[in-house]
């Protein structure tokens, strides 16, 4: 069994990182383990188990501030956050349903470092653009910090917007601060049935167009949309945009959006309670969840070009997949355990990136996990790599094989 | 005064081949090597520094600023990379020794989509270009720096700039979705395009804020968004900066982001007042504008519960704005505020440190204490929201040792500044003017590593060398690590 280090604080995570850099071992870092089997594994000769540096150091809700250490769980976070009605606005997803393992165990951290963002994305930002300061420790073994706990910052380069989604590869996070929202007070979902791929993408992009503040906006075509309870339409596609604020604006709001969307196909709509579990729904793709023979992945690219990029994979590969991000993200679920990687790359051509989220250890080892790059980015790439941990200590492998 | 690296000998005496060189690649008008032609460059918005550089270059596409980085970098030519000189850090202050890359040819709108809600854009458009060219569908770019008739949409990048709306849309940072960027070497490269988020590293949220140290920007595609429905503002003076800045914690302790939340001290609002005749209050110590957007029945409930919090706070005038005629009246003192600045005073030094809000009043008068101990003046403009704070500095360039007291008293407030807990610069970036401040605000750990990602762009060191870090280093000598001890595999950490 791999040696696992349990560090109580940011210098013991120096000590390990320096001393592994020095014996040449590389490690494998962990906050709660939830997100393990996402991504390519790291190939270590021991786990750096940061679990223990946990806790909400810092929260000054009027100054929209939070700041905690990094294994802190993202449910203690939601939790501090509620009372004072207040959330993180990037939505972050839980890949608990997705990856068959128990909901709500992942860490700010690890949310931060696979650069997680929900449907609120499109209106609100990735986490990245929540991500004010950090302090974390280098490849070198070294504990820097860069950003600061205000939001108007540019004083140097934004180094904990770097780290986000960075999967522990260039530097292990202690502390993160971020910045916090209020809650909306109120929300609602309208709903429209039946419409095919395109329609439904024309049906986002007016939506997203319009000055009706959409924070979400999804495509469900039969198949997923069958799965989703909240939905309630067998045999349908649905397309669902969620609005959110004072009940006032939402009530108007949605007055508007329907009148928008009438021309497109039959409405529904649901109430506040409703909205917040079907976008929970979404958010952690549960109409791929519990299906773990199956390999999934998830596309980012430009909105309109998704109906294409979705039926040509589809047509390859047999493919189910769904909308969100008002069609700029696309999750697809493969019939099987075969990745079908050229089906999905090929459909794809370049127009976005493309990772493959769930799939067996052998699959994710042999298969492009994330997007390839070009020569250019690749040599970048590595460079800053090394910049960071010139001797490939921390999760080496975990993004490209090669470093 | 910051010094900058002494020119290199042995580049100067090879001026003549270098402006043939670049003559080759840039034809005609594009290469400029006469004095007087190339004293519009010499600075930039921080007039206090000027320098010559050894030859201006404004090529006018990407193949053009490739062939010319390459060859700098084959030939150990320093580059300065500028927009619209409109940096108030001296970002795009030229080099004796090196090129001066002016990007104003770059000025097209290359692609406006609104399908997908974003345009892009070369890097000489200025960030008004991009919002005139897409308002006719009621559509905006949502970073507004009070320079935007002015500013390019490279140079912001390169910034990462701000605006008044920026509590609620943002910066830069969080509206650009790609670029197109030439590396020193002269490799192209893309990062992002019209989808979100970064396949592997995230390079974009490097390269925007890098203040041109990084990479030449080429191109840029951005998000925009539709215009919002209706905005209404009040202006409501205070008694005192602390029921002010008292106010501003409450609407946002109330669950409210407004589109914009700016104060002025006492003296920034009598110098506005003076200029532009607003109707501001003058028996007051501070002014909040607060302007609410969004849907009509929105900005109207919103309006009434941030009066009640105002007056909730003590407020001593209160004012909303009927119609759009009064909105922008209510604004035109507070966007005309340098000027007006300028107006009271031969010359005035900008600053722009960010606090953490509640640290506002013991900012203001521990600053009162600063001025009366320099001799100096100073106003404050600051938005509010986010805690960026504008004191501008009086001063007279023409009186003996001004400048220096000037520059003295602007340092110790962003020292102050990091004190309690903020920022040296909120927007407008570090450049010369704030770069041997970064020792304040960061270890020699946290600069080294900062360094060696610059050093991953940039190896040789040759683009715009002498700002933001305040020691320069060779590459191979921060790559190298030292190792202590390191006999043991692990230390002895608790472990299973
Ligand atoms: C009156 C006034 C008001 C201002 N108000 C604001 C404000 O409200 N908010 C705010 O944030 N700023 C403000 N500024 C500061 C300034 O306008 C911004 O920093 C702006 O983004 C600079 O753009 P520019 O095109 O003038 O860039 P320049 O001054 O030419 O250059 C700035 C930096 O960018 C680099 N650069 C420029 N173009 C490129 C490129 N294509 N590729 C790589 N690097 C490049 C330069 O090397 C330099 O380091 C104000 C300035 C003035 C004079």
């Amino acid at each position: 069994m791999q040696d696992i280090l349990n560090p109580r604080d940011a210098n013991d995570v120096a000590e390990a990182i320096a001393s592994a850099a020095a014996g040449g071992r590389r490690l494998e870092l962990i906050g709660r383990g939830s997100k393990r089997e996402l991504g390519r594994a790291a190939q270590a000769d021991a786990t750096l188990d940061l679990s223990v540096i946990s806790g909400i150091t810092l929260y000054e809700p009027e100054e929209l501030v939070l700041s905690a250490r990094a294994a802190t769980p993202i449910a203690e976070i939601e939790k501090a956050l509620e009372e004072k009605k207040q959330e993180l606005a990037f939505e972050p997803m839980d890949y608990g349903p997705l990856l068959s393992k128990a909901p709500g165990t992942g860490t700010i951290g690890g949310a931060i470092s696979a650069g997680l963002s929900g449907p609120r994305r499109i209106k609100a930002g990735a986490a990245r653009d929540f991500m004010l300061g950090v302090s974390a420790v280098s490849g070198r073994g070294e504990i820097f910090k860069a950003g600061g706990r205000v939001v108007k910052n540019v004083t140097g380069y934004d180094l904990p917007r770097l780290l986000a989604g960075s999967w522990g590869t260039l530097a292990a996070l202690t502390d993160v601060t971020l910045k916090v929202l209020p809650r909306a007070e109120d929300r609602a979902t309208v709903l429209v049935f039946g419409l095919s791929d395109v329609r439904a993408n024309e049906a986002m992009s007016a939506a997203m167009g319009s000055s009706c503040e959409v924070s979400a906006a999804a495509h469900l075509p039969r198949v997923s949309a069958d799965r989703v309870p909240e939905l309630n339409a067998p045999g349908k596609a649905v397309t669902a945009l969620r609005l959110e604020g004072i009940s006032q604006s939402v009530a108007y709001r949605k007055g508007k959006l329907e009148e928008l969307l009438r021309p497109f196909g039959d409405l529904g709509s649901l109430d506040a309670v409703e909205s917040r579990a079907l976008w929970k729904n979404i958010r952690d793709v549960t109409p791929f969840a519990g299906r773990s023979g199956r390999a999934v992945w998830k596309i980012s690219t430009t909105p309109s070009f998704a109906p294409v990029i979705a039926a040509g994979i589809h047509a390859a590969s047999g493919a189910d997949y769904f909308y969100d991000w008002a069609g700029g993200l696309l999750w697809l679920e493969m019939p099987g355990d075969k990745p079908e990687e050229d089906a999905v790359r090929a459909g794809l051509a370049g127009r976005g990136h493309a990772t493959l989220i769930r799939a067996s250890a052998a699959a994710r080892a042999s298969a492009d996990v994330f997007e390839p790059l070009d020569p250019v980015r690749a040599a970048i790439s590595q460079r800053l790599k090394a910049s960071f941990d010139p001797k490939g200590v921390l999760n080496p492998g975990r993004i490209y094989a090669d470093s | 005064m910051v010094a900058m690296p002494a020119p290199d000998t042995s580049v100067l005496s090879r001026r003549e081949a270098i402006v043939a060189a670049l003559r080759a690649i840039v034809p005609g008008e594009g290469v400029i090597a006469n004095d007087v032609a190339m004293r519009p460059y010499e600075s930039d918005g921080l007039t206090a520094y000027r320098q010559l550089p050894m030859v201006v270059v404004l090529p006018e596409t990407t193949a053009q600023v490739s062939k010319v980085l390459s060859y700098c970098y084959e030939n150990g030519v320093k580059v300065v990379p500028r927009g619209a000189g409109t940096s108030l850090s001296g970002g795009a202050l030229p080099l004796a020794d090196g090129v001066l890359l002016g990007l104003g040819k770059f000025n097209k709108v290359l692609e406006i989509d609104y399908a997908n809600r974003a345009v892009v854009a070369q890097p000489g458009v200025t960030n008004l270009g991009i919002t005139r060219a897409v308002e006719g569908k009621g559509f905006y770019y949502a970073p507004d720096p009070s320079s935007q008739i002015a500013c390019t949409i490279g140079g912001n990048v390169a910034e990462n700039s701000g605006g008044v709306h920026c509590l609620k849309y943002g910066l830069t940072t969080n509206n650009v979705l790609g670029v197109e960027m030439v590396l020193m070497t002269g490799e192209v490269v893309r990062f992002g395009g019209k989808h979100l988020d970064a396949e592997g590293y995230d390079f974009l949220s490097l390269i925007i804020g890098s203040e041109g140290l990084l990479g030449v920007v080429t191109e840029v595609t951005v998000r925009i968004l539709k215009k919002p429905e209706t905005a209404r503002a009040l202006l409501v003076g205070f008694p005192t900066s602390e029921a002010a800045g008292d106010c501003v914690a409450k609407i946002i302790g109330a669950g409210i982001i407004p589109g914009g939340m700016e104060m002025m001290d006492r003296p920034a609002i009598h110098a506005a007042e003076a200029f532009v005749k607003a109707g501001y209050p003058l028996d007051v110590e501070a002014l909040l504008i607060v302007e609410l957007d969004g849907p009509e029945a929105e900005v109207d409930h919103l309006i009434d519960r941030v009066s009640s919090i105002a007056n909730e706070c003590g407020s001593s005038t209160l004012r909303i704005s009927n119609n759009e005629e009064e909105r922008l009246r209510f604004w035109a003192g507070r966007k005309a505020a340098f000027p007006a600045v300028g107006r009271i005073s031969p010359d005035y030094y900008c600053m722009d440190g960010t606090i953490p809000r509640a640290k506002l009043p013991l900012v203001l008068s521990r600053m009162r204490e600063l001025s009366e101990k320099y001799g100096l003046l100073v106003a404050n403009v600051f938005h509010a929201g986010d805690g960026n704070l504008h004191p501008l500095i009086l001063y007279d360039a023409n009186k003996e040792g001004e400048l220096k007291r000037a520059e003295d008293f602007g340092n110790d407030i962003l020292r102050l500044c990091v004190e309690v807990g903020g920022v040296l610069t909120g927007e407008h970036g570090v450049g010369v003017e704030k770069r041997d401040l970064m020792p304040t605000m960061f270890t020699k750990t946290d600069l080294d590593q900062q360094l060696r990602v610059k050093c991953a762009f940039d190896d040789k060191g040759l683009l715009n060398p002498g700002k933001v870090f305040p020691e320069l280093h060779r590459c191979a000598e921060m790559g190298r690590m030292h190792v202590h001890g390191g006999k043991t595999a692990f230390p002895d950490l608790p472990r299973f």
